[in-house]
């Protein structure tokens, strides 16, 4: 049995959250990354933010299985898109907690990721919403949306964990 | 300017050379004598379903806007303002009879004519429209099955002689609807690669990498896609004639003998579509229909449609391509619709787990083919076992390169007419 607590989360426990999540992505550490989703995650990265993602084109729209899948693919080792693995710095910043939507608590941020690859090095920016929960006394995600700046515009390819 | 000498001894039966990847002006002479004179792949017409809807799309790095004016018929127009050259129209799409341009408010009717000029005594009344030009037009554009293709050209083959068997292949897209009709209604991601454009149709129908490239995802998915490229497999690639291949899947398909096995997706899944498919063709035909599934063909020189998803191909360089890609939608199949999105969401786009590892073979390719040695790429996979099927065209087997082979062939065509 799993426990969730109910009750806003403090901007300033949001944030170490969102920050932990970042290094995390940074540093590869895929299991500890996969560990932050809840059962019913969602990962979402739209390319028309005002689309229902199930009836129109996302670059990412993942439930948990699929991010499972995602980060499986990664392990294999022969994910040639990530061979070698991107040199990422990521910084979080703009956090706000907007408000409680039933047991997840809505938080918004911006990110900014430079991204170094053979083929040159790629800025990626986006306004990023997480659903947050408190479950067994850990915050996990139960979503995470990242709207990028330029995501209806040709991308190249962005294979590392936004 | 490269002369046709040249590309000709760049082009041989089972070898290319690299510079034809590289060499800026061969990209030239590609938009000359491909992008700007053969029938291009511009769109769909159900991205503007209603009179005077209109789609700003592309014919390699030309902008165009694609119109259907007040009466339904259909336009290509170049997004040029005829006074001073702007942009016309800046909005992805929507719905309007004209276009204004900003700069100084010339207006154009959706079918490219000129309809007035601010402050016309300057050209010495409103009767200066007889000599001065509207939007520029393709001179040619037609549809077949919805599917809208422009040529450049005042004259050459008609769009069905360029089709040729691949608009069968069409036809079998469109037979998966119930209503017998596709609808590119789930919008667009797009993917820009550093690599030429050649490099990527070339991959399309290249039934030898999947076991390589994509190992990774087939390895932990279950999917059962990498057998179809085996060794094994009683698939074929097929040279469809006009610079068109496919790799017919359909005897791998037929041997599941399930309908929808092709798509992975079982029928109890997507019950209301297999009864409208039943209802619509007959449970014999709909059955057929379900169980030979989707074709995978390359229409030379920009459309590839891949079973679930569809792909527009757009150089904007000798070293930079956009892949325009879309979930097919098939009308009447609301059920399976929502899945080909799922299912083409997580394969296809910068991080799809098919699609960025293609990219990423296109890029290194790029980078590969600019080393100075060998000089050439090698094409001779399967050339020694190639047959000709019953209707002529060169088969070879499902990990050969027959279909490149042919390509190349169509290119010299093109290039070097003489």
């Amino acid at each position: 049995m799993t426990a969730v607590e109910e009750g806003t989360i403090a901007l300033a426990e949001a944030a170490a959250f969102l920050y932990r999540e970042a290094r995390l992505a940074d540093a590869w550490e895929l299991e500890a990354w996969e560990a932050l989703w809840t059962d019913d995650a969602t990962y979402h990265v739209p390319v028309d933010d005002a689309q229902d993602p199930r009836t129109h084109m996302s670059i990412i729209f993942d439930n948990r299985n699929r991010i499972a899948t995602r980060i499986k693919q990664l392990q294999t080792g022969k994910r040639h898109s990530q061979r070698p693995l991107s040199r990422l710095c990521r910084s979080v910043t703009n956090v706000e907690v907007l408000g409680q939507e039933g047991t997840d608590t809505v938080v918004t941020s911006v990110v900014q990721v430079l991204e170094s690859r053979d083929r040159g090095s790629t800025w990626w920016v986006g306004r990023v919403t997480h659903r947050l929960r408190r479950v067994d006394g850990e915050l996990r995600m139960a979503g995470k949306k990242v709207v990028l700046v330029d995501s209806d515009r040709a991308l190249p390819s962005m294979s590392f964990l936004l | 300017m490269t002369t046709t000498t040249d590309l000709r001894s760049r082009v041989e039966p089972d070898r290319v050379h690299g510079s034809l990847y590289t060499d800026p002006a061969i990209y030239a002479q590609e938009l000359e004598r491909i992008w700007y004179t053969t029938w291009v792949y511009v769109g769909h017409t159900s991205e503007i379903p209603q009179p005077n809807d209109y789609v700003r799309k592309n014919i390699g790095p030309q902008q165009v806007v694609l119109t259907r004016d007040r009466t339904g018929a259909i336009h290509v127009l170049h997004n040029r303002c005829s006074h001073r050259g702007n942009l016309v129209c800046d909005a992805d799409r929507g719905n309007s009879s004209s276009f204004r341009c900003p700069y100084h408010g010339w207006t154009f009717a959706n079918t490219g004519e000129l309809l007035g000029f601010p402050f016309n005594q300057g050209y010495g009344g409103a009767q200066a429209k007889e000599r001065l030009a509207g939007l520029g037009a393709a001179p040619r554009v037609e549809s077949y099955r919805g599917f809208v293709f422009a040529s450049l050209a005042a004259e050459g083959p008609t769009l069905r002689e360029h089709l040729g068997a691949a608009a069968e292949r069409i036809d079998q897209l469109c037979r998966l609807s119930p209503e017998g009709e596709v609808e590119l209604t789930a919008g667009w991601v797009r993917h820009e690669v550093t690599a030429n454009w050649k490099m990527l149709v070339e991959n399309e129908t290249d039934g030898y990498h999947p076991q390589f490239v994509h190992s990774s995802i087939f390895s932990i998915s279950g999917s059962g896609i990498g057998a179809l490229y085996s060794d094994k497999s009683t698939a074929v690639t097929r040279a469809l004639g006009g610079g068109h291949s496919e790799n017919d899947l359909s005897p791998e398909f037929r041997k599941l003998g399930v309908p929808m096995g092709w798509a992975g997706t079982p029928e109890a899944r997507i019950p209301d579509y297999a009864a409208a498919m039943r209802a619509a063709y007959g449970k014999e035909t709909g059955d057929e229909i379900m169980i030979n599934g989707s074709p995978h063909v390359m229409i030379f020189p920009n459309l590839f449609i891949a079973e679930i998803q569809l792909f527009v191909i757009q150089p904007l360089a000798v070293d930079r391509t956009v892949q325009h890609v879309t979930a097919i939608q098939f009308a009447g199949a609301p059920d399976l619709n929502r899945r080909l999105v799922t299912q083409c969401v997580g394969s296809v786009g910068p991080a799809g787990m098919l699609l960025a590892d293609d990219a990423e073979m296109y890029e290194r390719n790029q980078r590969g083919v600019a080393q100075r040695q060998p000089e050439w790429l090698d094409l001779s996979r399967g050339l020694q076992r190639e047959r000709t099927d019953e209707r002529g065209f060169t088969v070879g087997t499902a990990t050969d390169e027959t279909s490149m082979r042919a390509m190349w062939a169509h290119y010299l065509t093109l290039m070097d007419p003489a």
